[in-house]
Order: structure tokens, then sequence, then C-alpha cells
């Protein structure tokens, strides 16, 4: 994996971050919007001054599914949308819980941890949050 | 004043091959038979065809190969690809060319044999930022639509099952709908089906048939001669929003709401209109957020406007009546088959029942019919009005 110092585009800089354990998002200079998914420039304004910023990592979940999957085949597993307290909606799965338990509205907090040997932005229930 | 394009182009030919099953015939051979039954519909000699646009999951250049497998030399080669609803966008392109008197005969096309090949053919990269969590796209985007929709409005799926209980209704009167001889569906058996993706079972899916499917468009002047009377393109709009489902910026309102009010500013009509309305069914949820964005009932309305009947045979409005992609034919890209139910239903109306259907199944006096296509994950809309001449 790149290091972030090396890393040249949005997408290798997410990547290299992540590598380290850190789940980082976008927001414009000029604008002060947050962005996510990683990319060239703010949408819609073009503007190119994105910088790199770490989220709160909260969010609420605005979508759920449970992807069925016979158990041998290794079991149902979540799928969630989160929608973070800063803005961007993010697509991933709220662990820690049964996958048809987690329900919309629900409080969630970012880590990060490998996924199939890669590192990938996981969700879990905040415990006490309303 | 009304738009240079309204009325000026009109589909003078159509055929649908393999709906359902055809063991032993590839793509090609379903989509360049389609487009020489729809000459032949059309009474128009393969040399006069000058515009091609034809996509789908296995031709990368479909327009070319098709060209070539007919030997057709195309003024305008068209691939563009935007998922199922492509052949709405095409026949907007088609009218333009048209109309412009770059090309004088166009014909739109589509082959899937993805049933006798094995299943889905999904034409999708894998999306960045996504993949990684394993989504089996394209359901697990509706599904998360669906979980959003029916907790924001307060809609059970009890509800959203009256959608393919609707659509299996309308395919009991089709001979050429997959689901036909099937018999009935009530709720209750959509709510028992294995679920797939929470909270969508496998009846909320739309089937994954082979099939082909063809259209030919030419300009008004021109279609005076052919020999069904031509059905006019009055309006087209596409739009998107999004590509991946995380980024659909609002998840109960699709970009249907600006296609839709493209192809209505267009033709100069409304929803209130229309005379029979088809909708890309690929999931049940589709049928509810299209009826509300494409201004047939206001948002979070369209399960009571639904319940009764109310969008199944007999009921006040005929959505999806040849039985849909639930229950009619799904070959992976469904929305030329979409236009052809639009643009069928104007001309029993015109000339006569195109095909065999049980009572009821065509729509008496359907002059102005919508058809509407949804591509991706609920991402690229493209809305089409078919007027009778009388409408122009």
């Amino acid at each position: 994996m790149t290091d972030v110092a090396e890393a040249t585009g949005p997408e290798a800089q997410y990547r290299a971050y992540l590598a380290e354990g850190r789940f980082m998002i976008q927001k414009s200079r000029s604008s002060g919007q947050y962005v996510f998914y990683p990319r060239v420039a703010e949408p819609g304004t073009g503007a190119r001054d994105l910088e790199w910023v770490a989220p709160s990592g909260l969010g609420r979940v605005c979508a759920t599914t449970v992807t069925r999957q016979r158990p041998e085949k290794g079991g149902d597993y979540n799928i969630a949308m989160v929608d973070l307290d800063e803005g961007p909606r993010v697509l991933s799965r709220v662990t820690g819980m049964a996958p048809d338990e987690v329900t919309i509205g629900l409080r969630v907090e970012a880590y990060v941890d490998e996924l199939d040997g890669a590192p990938a932005v996981l969700f879990r229930k905040v415990e006490g949050a309303q | 004043m009304s738009h240079q394009l309204r009325g000026k182009a009109a589909c003078v030919g159509m055929a649908t091959t393999g709906m359902g099953e055809a063991p032993g015939r590839s793509a090609m051979d379903l989509m360049a038979g389609a487009v020489l039954d729809a000459l032949e519909d059309a009474g128009i000699p393969l040399a006069e065809v000058d515009g091609v646009f034809a996509a789908n999951a296995v031709h990368s250049m479909a327009s070319m190969s098709l060209s070539e497998h007919l030997g057709i030399v195309p003024v305008i080669s068209d691939n563009s690809n935007v998922g199922g609803s492509s052949f709405m966008q095409h026949a907007l392109l088609a009218a333009t060319a048209l109309e412009a008197g770059l090309i004088n005969v166009a014909v739109i096309a589509y082959g899937s044999n993805q049933r006798s090949a094995g299943g889905f053919q999904g034409v999708s990269e894998p999306l960045p930022y996504e993949a990684q969590f394993k989504p089996r796209n394209p359901i697990t985007s509706y599904a998360l639509v669906t979980s959003h929709y029916l907790d924001r409005f307060g809609v059970t799926r009890e509800q959203l099952a009256e959608v393919p209980v609707a659509a299996r209704a309308w395919a009991n009167l089709n001979p050429e709908a997959f689901m036909y001889d099937k018999g009935p569906l009530t709720v209750e058996e959509v709510l028992a089906a294995r679920m797939i993706s929470d909270p969508l079972g496998k009846l909320d899916c739309c089937l994954v048939t082979d099939g082909g499917a063809a259209i030919v468009m030419t300009r008004a002047d021109r279609a005076k001669d052919t020999r069904h009377t031509p059905v006019h393109l009055l309006g087209a709009g596409v739009a998107h929003y999004h590509r991946m489902i995380s980024t659909m910026p609002d998840l109960a309102v699709t970009a249907a709401t600006t296609s839709g009010e493209r192809a209505y500013a267009m033709a100069g009509l409304r929803a209130a209109d229309m005379d029979s309305v088809q909708l890309y069914d690929a999931f049940s949820i589709n049928t509810l957020l299209f009826l509300e964005d494409l201004g047939f009932c206001a948002k979070g309305e369209a399960a009571d406007f639904i319940k009764g009947g109310h969008i199944a045979p007999g009921g006040g409005l005929p959505v999806n009546t040849n039985g849909g992609g639930l229950s009619c034919v799904h070959p992976g890209m469904y929305g030329l088959f979409v236009m052809i139910e639009a643009i069928s239903q104007i001309r029993a109306t015109l000339d006569g029942a195109p095909a065999p259907r049980d009572a009821g199944g065509w729509v008496p006096e359907t002059k102005l019919a919508l058809a509407h296509g949804n591509g991706g994950v609920l991402s690229a809309q493209a809305t089409t009005i078919w007027g009778a001449p009388d409408t122009v």
C-alpha cells in the first residue's frame, strides 16, 4: 500500500489513510461542504480546494438490508447506509449485532478494521445513544 | 409554442422475439431477428435503415455488432448505455437525428439470452467505495431504498405487495407474459416468498428471462405510407442524479422527477392526461417511486394510491399492462419492452389488437401512453410520452 505522502490522487490518498487505520473525508475550503466519496473537486461547484479532514465518525442509519446467504457460504450479513453527522452518506456494514436488528435511525460510529483482508470503514452501535 | 421535437418522429414498426425462454438462440439472434421483424411490421426495407441504436449486456459496442450482422452502414451508430433506460434515451436521440435530417429510418434494438445462458447478466463494473462490502447489486441498492421508503412513510410490506399482485393480474391477461398461465398472485404469497435482501422477497423482484425487441422510428412525413398507423413520440426526457446508491441525493426521490418534467414539458401534457402508464418495475418499490415522481400521486402516498386494485385490470389507472418486469418479461434490460407496451396499447386503439390478449388486456381508447425507463440502481431515468396521430 502506498503511504499517504506518496499517494497522489484522492482515491489513493483515501486508501493510504485507511491503511493507517484512519477514516478521512474531504472538505471544500471555500464552501465548507464535506465530500464523500473522495473526488478531485467538490461536485456541483467544481471547486478544487478539497482538503482531508477527520470526521466525527458519528452518524445515523438511513437504510438497511440483510443480504440473505446460506450458512455454508458464510450466512446472512448486514449492509447499511449511514448519514454521517457531517452530511455525506456512506455505504458499509453495521457490525456487533444481528444483521436484522439494525434499524433505521440507529446511532452508529465508524471504526476501521479489516474486511476480507483489506482495511474498511465499518460501523457499530453507539451504546446509550438515542 | 410547442417544442420542435414534439410529435415529429413516430414509431412505425415494432417486434419482440424469444420472450421468456429462447434456448439455442444468442443475444444477437434475438436482437437482429427483432430488427427484421420490426422492419417487416413497418413495411420498410432493411436497406433504408441509416440510424442504429442498441445496447445490451453482451456486446460492448452493440450498434456496431448489430450493423455488421445485418449489413447496415449507419449514418448514426449509437451504443449509449444508461442501463435499462437506454432505449428511451435512444428514442430521444433518434428523434433528434431524424428531425435534423441526419437520418431517415432509425432502429432501436435489444437482445438477451441471459436465462438460457445461465442467469442474470449485469453490465456494471464493481462500484468503488461500495464493492468491498459485497452488495449484490442491483438488489442490495433497491432493498436499501425500500427499507428507507417503508420506514419514512410508514408503508408496510403488505401494501408494497399490491404492486406484484397487480402486475400478475395484468400478466394473466397476456399470453406473451412469462407468468400468463401461472395463476393470480396473492399478498400472502408475496410475503411468504423467500427473502432475498430484506425487505425484498423473491416476488418483489423482476423475472430473469430471455428476450429481444426492436422498434423502427421515422419522421412523421415518411410515416404516412407505412403499414400501421404511426404512434408519435410527443415528449422525452432523461435525467440522472447518481450512479452509486450511496450518492442518491434523497433516497425517496428519483431523477424520474426531472426526466418526467422534461418529457411533460416537451409534450405539453401532464400525468392526468395519460390513458395508460408503463413503468420500469425491476423491483416492487419502483412502481411506488415512479407513480409519485411522475406526478400520478404525491410523495409518500403511492401505497394508498394503488390499494384496492387501482393499478390492476379494471382499476382507475392501467399500469404495466403487459404484466411488467415482475410478471411479463425481464431479460436484463427491460426498457425497450416498456416502450413497446406503451406503443402497442395505442396501436390497439388505432389498428386493432397487435396480438391476442384476454378480455381487458388491451385498454380501450388508449391514445396517450407514458413509458418510463430506469437504469442502474434507480439511477438513470428516462420518460417518453407516445400518442396517436390526432394527439400531435
